[in-house]
């Protein structure tokens, strides 16, 4: 199911956004680092891209927060637009090692490695590379203030990539489990 | 009969890849053209798995084994195409939020025709033309917010009507609509029927249905078809209530009354149902079951004063309210969709302040206290379990309130073992949520609030979506726990729940509040019932139909006779 | 939360008639323009047209208020912010140093750095008169098909215009299950332990999901009933040809593209205006 774009495909990248623009804009959460919101987003994406591939990961990420910006700013701030969809897009590389699996309600330590990993990877592709580059390249923005923003997105994000996204995976898979060999206890 | 047959199960059988046993078998069924057809049958016997063969979902979107073959339009299913078939049969599925994709109406109904690259003046044409059939032409241009849960369906029927499909396939039409609306929307299938349109409706509200005529009623139980005939055959059988489907009250009371009913008495219709050989039977039984309630007096719990509530300053939701609940009784609250009911509710719970009023309970003001902390008095449950589950196993989520409250481990596992006893879930206590029925979710939800110890617990649609044997499970189980003194308040439509189970019932619409009196009495009372949109009950119409000098004493007593009835089977 | 997605007002303006996808284009244009230049003076220009063109669509001050005080907020912060890690930025970027004064260690202030601020903010500034015109003068339905009008995949379409179309319905959902959540005792509060924490947005978080996977899927049954994707192409409904007004409009804001871009290679030489040399 991942391999093309169908019609679920469609519809959860549809509403995935609508949740990751929920989230990104209207829900804030406060970090442990002072004045800083945890964006409880970015875990929304990955498991949106963990089930539906990399295309719904990064447009659910790429238009949620262009949305976002429209609505506070006035206008996205591309740079980092695109990073929060290259985040997403990185899981859903990996898609194909967790989607089956979770559809059968089987979500064990190994899809749990895979799935941090590529979030890991993910966010330092987004947040260290891709974000700062372009901040330099479009915005002219001085190195430093990039890299130290982008340090701390980074931290941030792929915490709560890891921790959301598995919770989510989690939950969802446990959705998909049958009654099996369950039995009553008196 | 020299009509052509436009759906035909031969020997069909169904088995989805994830289960481990067949969901149809043996299936032999011929549609004809033009034939206007209700399959029932409970939730899980099979009726949507056999609808969604006719509109090719099954096996396009939902994979499986099929056995036999079915030919919809002469076509074979199986080795057609999803698309081929959409063509032929449109689905109008039960939840109009769900398949209302367009931004707005006109752009929703024109869904099809864009997928089929029709030019746009053509499309546009065509769209005005469908639209003035299910009467929306004056609301191309709104946005889906803005559409009542009756107008939103009949965008829906108006977007596969617009691909001149030869079958209609309506699935559970009247779920989530209110008795009047749900009346009017099987009025407008009527109306679109034609001979060369065939119409098959599956739903398990069969007097709702029956408010027009079909041709035939198919029960299907366990996938397999337990009676395929017209509906005063399938009715005088008596054979519904066994399967799960309840008979038209009328016919009930008719039973009751000790009537044999035959299918030359019509009875798939009060209009038509022949009561002339029965009217002393009715008569007599009543005269000996006849009895007043006493008035009960009760200790009054909860005051809602002076209640007033407006979203935005402009539009007034809820418009000086005024009613009480008395301790240990069942209420309920009836109304028109969006007419304030659960803002009233969420008014009562602490969710949203009043503009002006206050919620009184125990001669106390609640505005005093957090959601959380009213929550310990007033508990809700919310009409979708899956709105509330968020841990896996049922423990957990019937725990999570307590831990939450810091209460100490010991005491949290007695009360959630306790609570879960109430609910009969004890024995389930170490599974997943993911392994229940809906009905059982329902179950964890209220367990999980009861476990709170709220004095009043209101429940949002408790029955909504749910057959009759589940609605009776999920009733039965909140009339024991009234019994044991815990006082409930149900915000619904069902005019069955209401009558059947509550004493009292509060009518709010647009805002105000019509009524606040016996279940009964509501549902007897056609002003009342057509400015609320409820519908008034069928045994009031038997009544009159019969000659009871006191119809409004006949309904009073089939509702006690039913009860003890009821109470005898249990 | 009662919220609905763009306060799109339907006016009949020069701006309004306008389709979606020759607004998108100028909005890019302009963007981009902006973006690829720190020349105050090609900035103010293009602000200057864009606050023409505001007046002109009729977009009444209350409806931006909110967004005008996010904005000012996140300039302020990145103004500091800017200041404190690179306070001798605008010095290495224009080859002068003007001290104007000086505040402690090697904080101190010049007319590079400032007047670079001042262009940075200037150039922030300018972008979101253009947004705002873009999100309030176009119609979303209109604009998922005009995006499919200039090549963009129609599937790609159809994800953005659903979540347009049912962004109110998850925020609805979201609502009611954080009411229904906190009934049960779990509260969002700042003083709670960060793990606390976690676990209480996933009491909300789980439940969301689950429903909006629930609707994922009804939805895409009905969609398939309905024959989306039988062919590689589709109409739509809600599209508005192109006009005169159109095209002048795209070429328009080509040219101030365009200019902009001469203006970067041919005069200044750089992405910087320098009035200092």
């Amino acid at each position: 199911m991942n391999s093309k774009f169908s019609t679920k495909t469609i519809v959860a990248t549809g509403l995935g956004a609508a949740v990751f623009f929920l989230f990104f804009n209207f829900v804030k959460i406060p970090s442990p680092v002072p004045e800083t919101n945890l964006q409880i987003a970015y875990g929304i994406s990955c498991f949106f891209a963990a089930i539906f591939g990399p295309l719904a990961g990064f447009l659910i990420g790429f238009v949620g927060h262009a949305l976002s910006d429209f609505i506070s700013y006035g206008s996205p701030w591309w740079s980092w637009v695109v990073a929060s969809g290259i985040s997403a897009l990185v899981v859903g590389f990996v898609s194909g090692k967790i989607a089956p699996a979770v559809e059968e309600g089987r979500f064990t330590f190994n899809e749990m490695k895979i799935f941090a990993i590529a979030a890991v990877i993910g966010n330092a592709l987004a947040w260290l590379l891709v974000a700062p580059v372009l901040d330099i390249v479009i915005y002219a923005e001085p190195v430093s203030t990039v890299f130290l923003q982008g340090i701390t997105a980074f931290i941030l994000d792929a915490i709560v990539s890891c921790v959301i996204g598995i919770i989510l995976l989690k939950a969802y898979a446990s959705t998909k489990t049958g009654q099996g060999s369950l039995s009553r206890d008196n | 009969m020299d009509k052509k047959v436009v759906i035909e199960f031969s020997n069909f059988g169904f088995q989805y890849f994830s289960q481990s046993e067949p969901t149809l078998h043996d299936i032999n069924l011929k549609i004809y053209e033009g034939e206007k057809i209700l399959i029932a049958g409970p939730s899980g016997s099979g009726k949507s798995t056999l609808g969604n063969c006719i509109n090719g979902l099954i096996p396009f979107a939902y994979k499986g084994k099929i056995t036999g073959s079915l030919k919809v339009a002469g076509i074979e299913t199986k080795s057609a195409s999803l698309f081929k078939l959409s063509t032929k049969v449109g689905t109008v599925l039960q939840d109009s939020d769900g398949q209302f994709f367009g931004l707005n109406v006109g752009e929703d109904i024109a869904f099809s025709l864009e997928n089929d690259m029709v030019p746009q003046e053509e499309m546009k044409q065509k769209v005005e033309k469908i639209a003035e059939i299910v009467d929306m032409k004056d609301h191309l241009q709104n946005d889906p917010h803005a559409l009542s849960g009756g107008q939103k369906q009949r965008v829906s029927l108006a977007g596969v009507m617009v691909d001149d499909v030869d079958i209609l396939l309506f699935d559970e039409p009247l779920a989530n609509l209110d008795p009047k609306t749900g009346k009017t929307a099987i009025e407008l299938i009527d109306q679109i029927a034609n001979e060369n349109r065939t119409i098959i409706i599956i739903e398990h509200r069969l007097e709702d249905v029956l408010h027009r005529s079909v041709d035939r009623i198919i029960l299907v139980d366990e996938g397999r078809i337990i009676i395929d005939d017209t509906p005063d055959v399938v009715l005088a059988s008596g054979i519904l209530a066994k399967y799960g489907v309840r008979e038209p009250l009328y016919m009930t009371a008719a039973k009751y009354a000790g009537a044999v009913i035959t299918p030359q008495m019509h009875p798939a219709s009060l209009d038509t149902f022949d009561v002339s050989s029965m009217k002393d039977r009715i008569l007599s039984w009543y005269e000996a079951n006849h009895i007043r309630e006493k008035q009960k007096h009760l200790k009054e719990m909860l005051k809602i004063e002076d209640i007033c509530y407006s979203y935005d300053g402009v539009k007034t939701v809820l418009n000086h309210i005024n009613a009480s609940v008395y301790e240990g009784e069942m209420l309920s609250i009836v109304g028109k969709n969006g007419a304030g009911k659960t803002t009233l509710a969420s008014i009562v719970c602490g969710f949203i302040k009043p503009d002006e009023g206050r919620i009184m309970m125990d001669e106390e003001d609640l505005s005093k206290y957090t959601i959380s902390e009213r929550a310990e008095k007033i508990g809700i449950v919310m009409q979708n379990p899956n709105q509330m589950i968020s841990k896996t196993m049922i423990f957990d989520e019937v725990a999570l309130g307590l831990k939450v409250r810091n209460i100490p481990e010991e005491e949290i596992k007695k009360r959630v073992y306790d609570v879960l006893k109430i609910c009969g879930l004890y024995e389930f206590r170490n599974w997943p949520v993911s392994a229940l029925s809906f009905g059982q979710k329902k179950r964890v939800t209220i367990a999980s609030i009861l476990v709170l110890n709220p004095q009043i617990l209101i429940l949002d649609e408790p029955t909504a979506g749910q057959d009759y044997h589940h609605y009776s499970e999920i009733m039965e189980f909140l009339k024991t726990l009234n019994e044991n003194g815990q006082t409930i308040i149900m915000i619904t439509h069902d005019m069955h729940l209401m009558l059947e189970y509550t004493d009292r019932a509060i009518v709010i619409t647009d805002g105000q509040k019509l009524a606040d009196e016996k279940a009964f009495a509501v549902l007897c009372d056609t002003e009342l019932t057509e400015k609320a949109n409820l519908k008034e009950t069928s045994l009031f119409a038997l009544a009159n139909k019969a000659g009871v000098s006191d119809p409004l004493g006949f309904v009073e007593c089939f509702i006690h006779y039913d009860r003890k009835e009821r109470e005898n089977e249990g | 939360m009662k919220v609905k997605l763009f306060s799109y007002s339907q006016l009949d303006t020069f701006v309004h008639r306008l389709s979606g996808v020759s607004k998108l284009f100028c909005f890019l244009f302009l963007t981009t323009a902006i973006m690829l230049t720190y020349d105050i003076r090609i900035i103010v220009c293009i602000m200057i047209l864009s606050l023409i063109m505001m007046k002109i669509s009729k977009i009444q001050f209350k409806q931006i208020k909110t967004m005008l005080i996010y904005v000012g907020l996140f300039l302020l912060f990145n103004f500091i912010l800017t200041y404190v890690v690179e306070p001798e930025y605008g010095v290495k970027i224009y080859g002068t140093k003007h001290v104007l004064f000086s505040i402690v260690g090697r904080y101190t202030v010049t007319q590079e750095q400032l007047f670079y601020q001042m262009t940075k903010f200037m150039k922030y500034l300018s972008v979101i008169p253009l947004g705002i015109i873009f999100v309030l003068t176009t119609n979303p339905s209109e604009f998922a098909s005009s995006l499919n009008g200039v090549g963009v995949s129609y599937k790609i379409c159809t994800a953005l215009s659903l979540t347009l179309r049912y962004f109110p319905d998850v925020a609805r959902d979201y609502t009611t299950i954080s009411l229904a959540q906190q009934a049960r005792g779990i509260e969002m509060s700042a003083k709670a332990k960060f793990t606390d924490r976690i676990k209480r947005v996933a009491a909300i978080l789980i439940p969301l999901i689950m429903t909006t996977m629930d609707r994922v899927e009804l939805i895409s049954n009905a969609m398939d009933l309905r024959g989306y994707g039988k062919n590689k192409k589709r109409t739509w409904y809600s599209q508005k040809p192109l006009k005169t007004a159109d095209y002048i409009s795209m070429a328009v804001s080509l040219l101030v593209l365009i200019g902009s871009l001469y203006v970067r290679f041919y005069i200044n030489h750089s992405m910087f205006y320098n009035p200092f040399i």
